[in-house]
């Protein structure tokens, strides 16, 4: 390195592949990315926000909650679950004996000491978990098994995960899911809980609300600090308490004649929490979803 | 070929005091930024000591008032006062003076301003939502025009030098100058412009800007700035200049495709191309701190909290921060490590323990020097360094072990999450100590800065009021001296 012009090369070759790699290179391949199908539907996903909670999101960046909530799931597998939803007829020990006859099948040999694993300890409620494995001819020859004895079973696929188990999830997340986000906060510290799902696991806006503005009445050991400045106390008028109120445990209550009331800001906040739902399969991030009652 | 007697020397001197007022306004603001961050940062905290302390003031909220905190010492204090010690620092090894002294000092006050607009912004709420990008617009284009003006200025100073050979300290800062200016004018085009990206290529956009200035450009920058001062402190040239350039090449090579984490959402070869630039990137980091070792190891080790020690410490943390930081990028290491406190304990160890202890330690070696007068408080001075070097230690530690612990336990979905949070609690309590022993001596820095500038302005008013005072020369006079040779 004698001269300047060679420094300077060297730190333009460098800096420059880079931003080539990472910044070029992900803006061709992701810059003109659209709306995908979910897996096994016509529905299209990302869907657009509501207007409220399009706003909500500014009011999510100017308080920068990205600081200490994540909206990113990990995931550490996949797996072919076979689980038996009924017995039908059949007396438990009965399903127990014919799962160990089914054993000397050649496709089922392999995963015999985690079927039978799994039935071993079971006393005879439904659902269980009959395999779970990334082999899916044990799956598919499983289930046909168990249809000609006339038991009901369900084969799915899912995702694996301590986010997962922790229900922060239903599967990884995926570039597509940010789509509509403007700013994209993907967040990188869990001081409080990844937030990819409270719009499914707390679908309730008032509950949202009630959380911002005295976290510890909805949540007893939060360390959430509280928002109440997007709260507005006033008095009752009349006495009567206003339709958008809120309707405060008695601890968290202000005292006297006093009510709760969401200013806009707070309402698009909840509205954008309550609009965070990534839980459709697609085709990077396939899992069976559940259905309720058939 | 110029002959040796057509060189004109300059005293040290000379060069020292050409230096003397951009580097005040830009260390002077610099100290300033640097209390009003860590203050920031320790207001922040409160909000995990006791939640609803802030409940009603949202412009400290922690979400604003840590993202406020972060950007100062980043852009308050770090790059201002380090492009100050490397304008001294060409200026040293140039043999010149400052080229148009005016220049650094217009562009110093342009920078501060766009440090309070940007600060300010984000207490209000109008923070960009993008880590270390939050200043908005307005706020990044002074900055950037600031970094400009002080970029061209240090490349016409390195340009006057008089041995056309590079030094290793040439290297690493001039390719800082050119890592920052990319970097920062990339990401704000892209992100800040009317048409951002749509979607993760954003975060994308995000990490590739944050590894290559936190990590890469402040490498460059601070190891720099230590291999000026390492062989100048321990007296013996640095150490293996094969070795350095090695370093040096290899660094920007591997170093700049850090980044992306594994757990992205994001298509899988970004990470993976990552995580093996993380592993290739140890050999930099490695070299560096045999370089270091070698160059400082005869000296002894002596610790009187001079600036000596200030920059050994700011170097042993760069390496220790540096292979913490490379940690994040392996798969096997970063389920743990991903979404703790473990990344933010090595962000700040980066910022406050490799680059703030290096500028810190240079800015107390320089300043003497440019006023040409011994530093008035020199006991606060050698308090700074223990300070600071305790203070950066139990700060960034109990995050790290912390975050460290956290993870292993947020791989257990049996654990309950406010378990663990609370488990993380008591190592938090022991880091806002830390903040408050560097709070503490960031104070004694700004004090003998702060003294240091009314000391020399009041000499210059009162040179001024002698000046006006002193008795009017006649003609008569001006005669007699004329006659009288």
């Amino acid at each position: 390195m004698k001269t300047g012009f060679a420094v300077f090369l060297a730190a333009l070759v460098a800096l420059g592949a880079s931003w080539f790699g990472f910044v070029y290179g992900s803006l061709a391949q992701l810059g003109g990315q659209k709306q995908t199908v979910v897996l096994q539907s016509t529905d299209n996903w990302p869907p657009q926000r509501t207007g409220e909670a399009t706003l909500g999101l500014q009011i999510y960046r100017e308080y920068g909650c990205a600081a200490c909530h994540t909206e990113q799931i990990r995931q550490t597998d996949a797996a072919n679950e076979v689980s038996l939803l009924s017995l039908g007829d059949h007396k438990p020990q009965e399903f127990r004996d014919f799962i160990q006859s089914m054993m000397i099948v050649p496709e089922l040999m392999p995963a015999s000491n985690c079927i039978v694993g799994n039935l071993e300890t079971w006393n005879g409620d439904v659902p269980v978990t009959l395999y779970s494995g990334d082999d899916s001819t044990v799956v598919s020859t499983l289930a046909a098994k168990l249809k000609s004895v006339g038991v009901k079973s369900d084969a799915r696929v899912v995702a694996l995960g301590a986010d997962i188990q922790r229900g922060w999830g239903t599967r990884r997340s995926v570039a597509a899911d940010y789509l509509y986000d403007q700013p994209v906060q993907l967040g990188n510290l869990r001081a409080g809980p990844d937030l990819t799902l409270i719009g499914v696991r707390e679908p309730d806006v008032n509950w949202q609300l009630e959380h911002l503005y005295a976290p510890r009445s909805t949540v007893k050991n939060s360390t959430m600090p509280a928002f109440r400045a997007l709260f507005e106390v006033r008095k009752k008028t009349g006495g009567l308490a206003s339709s958008g109120a809120l309707v405060l445990p008695p601890e968290f209550a202000p005292a006297g004649d006093l009510e709760v009331v969401p200013t806009a800001e707070a309402r698009e906040l909840a509205a954008y929490l309550v609009s965070l739902k990534a839980n459709v399969p697609l085709y990077e991030a396939p899992f069976t979803p559940v259905t309720t009652a058939k | 070929m110029k002959s040796a007697d057509d060189t004109k020397t300059i005293s040290v001197d000379e060069i020292d005091s050409s230096c003397r007022v951009p580097l005040l306004a830009l260390f002077g603001g610099a100290a300033l930024w640097l209390v009003l961050s860590l203050a920031l940062g320790l207001a922040a905290g409160m909000s995990f000591h006791a939640p609803d302390i802030f409940a009603d003031c949202p412009w400290l909220s922690y979400g604003r008032a840590q993202a406020a905190a972060n950007d100062l010492l980043l852009y308050g204090f770090v790059l201002p006062a380090g492009l100050g010690v490397m304008l001294w620092i060409f200026a040293r090894l140039s043999r010149a003076p400052v080229a148009l002294p005016i220049v650094p000092v217009v562009a110093a006050n342009i920078w501060h301003v766009g440090v309070l607009i940007g600060t300010v912004a984000i207490l209000l709420g109008h923070s960009t939502g993008y880590t270390w990008l939050e200043y908005p617009r307005p706020a990044a284009v002074l900055i950037f025009a600031a970094f400009l003006l002080l970029a061209v200025n240090a490349a016409a100073t390195m340009g006057f030098r008089t041995d056309r050979e590079m030094y290793p300290s040439h290297w690493f800062l001039f390719a800082a100058l050119l890592w920052f200016a990319w970097a920062y004018s990339s990401a704000n085009l892209f992100l800040l412009s009317g048409h951002p990206p749509r979607g993760v290529v954003q975060a994308i956009i995000g990490w590739w800007f944050a590894n290559n200035v936190v990590f890469v450009g402040l490498a460059l920058l601070g190891v720099g700035i230590a291999f000026y001062f390492l062989p100048k402190f321990a007296n013996q040239p640095l150490a293996g200049s094969g070795y350095t350039l090695f370093a040096f090449l290899t660094l920007i090579f591997f170093g700049a495709w850090c980044g992306i984490p594994p757990s992205a959402p994001v298509p899988a070869w970004l990470p993976a191309t990552s995580a093996f630039a993380a592993i290739l990137a140890i050999i930099p980091v490695l070299a560096i701190a045999i370089v270091a070792w070698k160059t400082v190891a005869p000296a002894g080790f002596s610790m009187n909290g001079g600036p000596f020690c200030f920059i050994r410490f700011g170097t042993l943390s760069f390496v220790v921060s540096g292979f913490l930081y490379l940690a994040e990028f392996c798969p096997r290491y970063s389920r743990a490590l991903d979404f703790t406190w473990y990344g933010v304990g090595v962000t700040q160890w980066q910022l406050l323990g490799f680059a703030g202890m290096v500028v810190c330690g240079a800015i107390y070696h320089i300043l003497p020097l440019m006023m040409q007068k011994e530093l008035p408080f020199p006991r606060l001075a050698k308090a700074t360094s223990f300070l600071f070097g305790g203070g950066v230690l139990l700060y960034v530690l109990p995050l790290v072990i912390g975050g460290v612990l956290q993870g292993l336990k947020l791989r257990h979905a049996d654990q309950a999450f406010a378990d663990i949070n609370a488990g993380v609690l008591m190592f938090f309590r022991i880091s806002s100590l830390g903040q408050v022993l560097m709070l503490l001596g960031s104070l004694f820095l700004l004090l003998n800065l702060f003294v240091m500038t009314i000391q020399w302005k009041l000499g210059l008013a009162k040179a001024a009021w002698a000046a006006v005072t002193a008795p009017l020369e006649t003609r008569a006079a001006r005669r007699d001296t004329e006659v009288t040779p």
